[in-house]
């Protein structure tokens, strides 16, 4: 008897959640049947999306409560895509940059992708910048320890692209396999400066200091998103692509530091 | 004597479990390219370090984790007791919370590294010694508690003897309590080692990840995982790599055990 009025209190209360979501609408009723029907929209994202993701996805169900949303699994997209290639069941895919994506196109796990944002690289520090650094020749130096991320994954092909490009020779104290770490090296102190996105500089709001290096430019990541061929939910994973490219979704990106595609 | 039917199922399932994953592990060895990729400068660099830390970490573990086996295995229960929780954290914690708790203690900006990094300018995280901190702190316990156990079973009889046959302190210790734990002393040494050689988390998020200087065979293998195309076949043959240093290691072991029991 107490599992049926903990079960009727447990509806009562996603009913009373779905009305208090849907607002004044009238519509609260009908949705609530799909809700439990539908399976939560599954989305793998770069590590880089984080912030600006668990805001799209929380301004889209609000926006669209017939599609509740699993939380976001982040990580870097190479394992991301290693995952995917390997039968992950997936809605939608949102990666740093295209090299990433191929390995998931050429095993047909993804319909055509479309650029949603872009984003560029900045030498992160302390607050203050404490060592004067000014442009990526200052990374040169002996005396300053200098995190970047591996040549394999994304940020650090484009670390090397934009280093390669101002003709500066760097030797990292540690090469990270994601550009967490890198940020995160740099906001404990562990490390005096590290190439990463300006979207990570800006999500460290005070704990970091971003300088954009002169030829930024030279390194552009470009960002697609795709919907996964097997997705358990493709309706809403099209709704959600649709919101991350509309004017109120590139809005958010764009407060987060990320370029419009 | 027979065992029970009953028995043979389950333990089954726990011998499929743990050799299957092995299984496809080297069924996604692409053959073609294994040698280059074993032998590329960068895995035998890896491989090095590895076996270098790793060996280092054992002898330290040795040198502290010996004695302080006996101490626990000598004290009373209750003080036994507390000992030895305290040395099975670092085995239960995730290895990247020991990560954590060393660059807490030791970092630029941790509770002892900060005050050294101002007066030397010495700071540990990124140097090949982090790693050998790091493999320490997670492989210290398999030596101290395998060892604590032989010790506790051996019993003292034959130190009671040897003592008052007059043997010193000294003496009961490296004649007598020692010699009697030697297989407990292997098996420990071997498992910190594989342990220490294995190390991943507290290397990578204390040490760093750099070519050379902290880039173990554990971090090579996540590093190429991470990369795109090419670099993940390289992924799996480092994988292979480790493991063919598992068996051997683990292999050596047994048969050094049967040559003690002859």
């Amino acid at each position: 008897m107490t599992r049926q009025h903990r079960l009727a209190a447990t509806v009562a209360g996603a009913a009373a959640t779905a009305l208090l979501l849907a607002g004044c609408a009238n519509t609260a009723t009908p949705t609530e049947d799909d809700r439990t029907t539908a399976p939560p929209l599954v989305i793998f994202a770069a590590a880089s999306l984080q912030e600006s993701f668990d805001e799209l996805a929380q301004d889209f169900t609000a926006e669209h409560p017939e599609y509740p949303v699993d939380p976001i699994v982040y990580d870097g997209s190479q394992a991301l895509a290693t995952q995917i290639v390997d039968g992950a069941s997936v809605d939608v895919i949102a990666f740093a940059n295209e090299p990433s994506f191929e390995p998931v196109a050429d095993a047909d796990a993804a319909e055509a992708s479309t650029i949603f944002a872009t984003n560029t690289l900045q030498i992160a520090v302390a607050p203050g910048n404490p060592k004067g650094i000014d442009d990526l020749a200052d990374l040169a130096s002996d005396d300053l320890s200098v995190v970047l991320c591996a040549p394999e994954v994304p940020c650090g092909t484009a670390s090397h692209t934009l280093l390669d490009d101002a003709g500066v020779e760097v030797t990292p104290v540690s090469e990270e396999t994601n550009v967490t770490s890198v940020v995160t090296r740099v906001k404990n102190g562990e490390a005096d400066a590290g190439l990463v996105y300006a979207t990570d500089v800006a999500a460290a709001g005070e704990a970091l200091e971003g300088i954009t290096p002169a030829n930024a430019d030279a390194a552009v990541n470009r960002y697609p998103i795709a919907v996964s061929t097997n997705a358990p939910s493709p309706d809403a994973a099209q709704a959600f692509v649709d919101y991350v490219l509309s004017d109120a979704g590139q809005k958010i990106l764009a407060r987060y530091g990320f370029g419009q595609p | 004597m027979t065992l029970p039917r009953g028995l043979y199922i389950p333990a089954l399932v726990a011998l499929a479990l743990l050799v299957l994953p092995i299984v496809g592990l080297i069924s996604r060895v692409r053959w073609e390219t294994l040698g280059s990729d074993l032998f590329s400068a960068e895995a035998l660099t890896a491989l090095w370090l590895s076996v270098s830390t790793g060996a280092v970490a054992t002898v330290i573990c040795l040198v502290i984790g010996v004695p302080l086996a006996v101490i626990i295995a000598r004290s009373s229960i209750r003080t036994a007791s507390v000992l030895r929780t305290i040395v099975l954290i670092p085995l239960v914690l995730p290895p990247l919370v020991g990560g954590l708790a060393l660059i807490s203690l030791l970092g630029r900006s941790g509770l002892v590294g900060q005050p050294l990094y101002e007066a030397t300018g010495f700071s540990l995280p990124y140097t090949t010694a982090a790693v050998v901190v790091a493999q320490t702190f997670v492989s210290m316990p398999f030596l101290v508690i395998t060892l604590e156990g032989a010790i506790r079973t051996s019993g003292v009889s034959h130190e009671q003897i040897a003592a008052t046959l007059g043997a010193g302190r000294w003496r009961v210790l490296t004649r007598v309590t020692l010699p009697l734990i030697l297989p407990g002393l292997v098996a420990g040494t071997v498992l910190c080692f594989a342990r220490a050689i294995g190390e991943f988390g507290a290397t990578a998020l204390f040490a760093g990840n750099s070519e050379g200087v902290t880039r173990t065979m554990p971090l090579a293998i996540y590093t190429a995982f991470n990369g795109v195309g090419v670099s993940q076949d390289s992924a799996v043959a480092l994988s292979l790599l480790l493991l063919v240093c598992a068996v051997v290691i683990v292999g050596g072991m047994r048969s050094w055990r049967e040559d003690a029991v002859r």
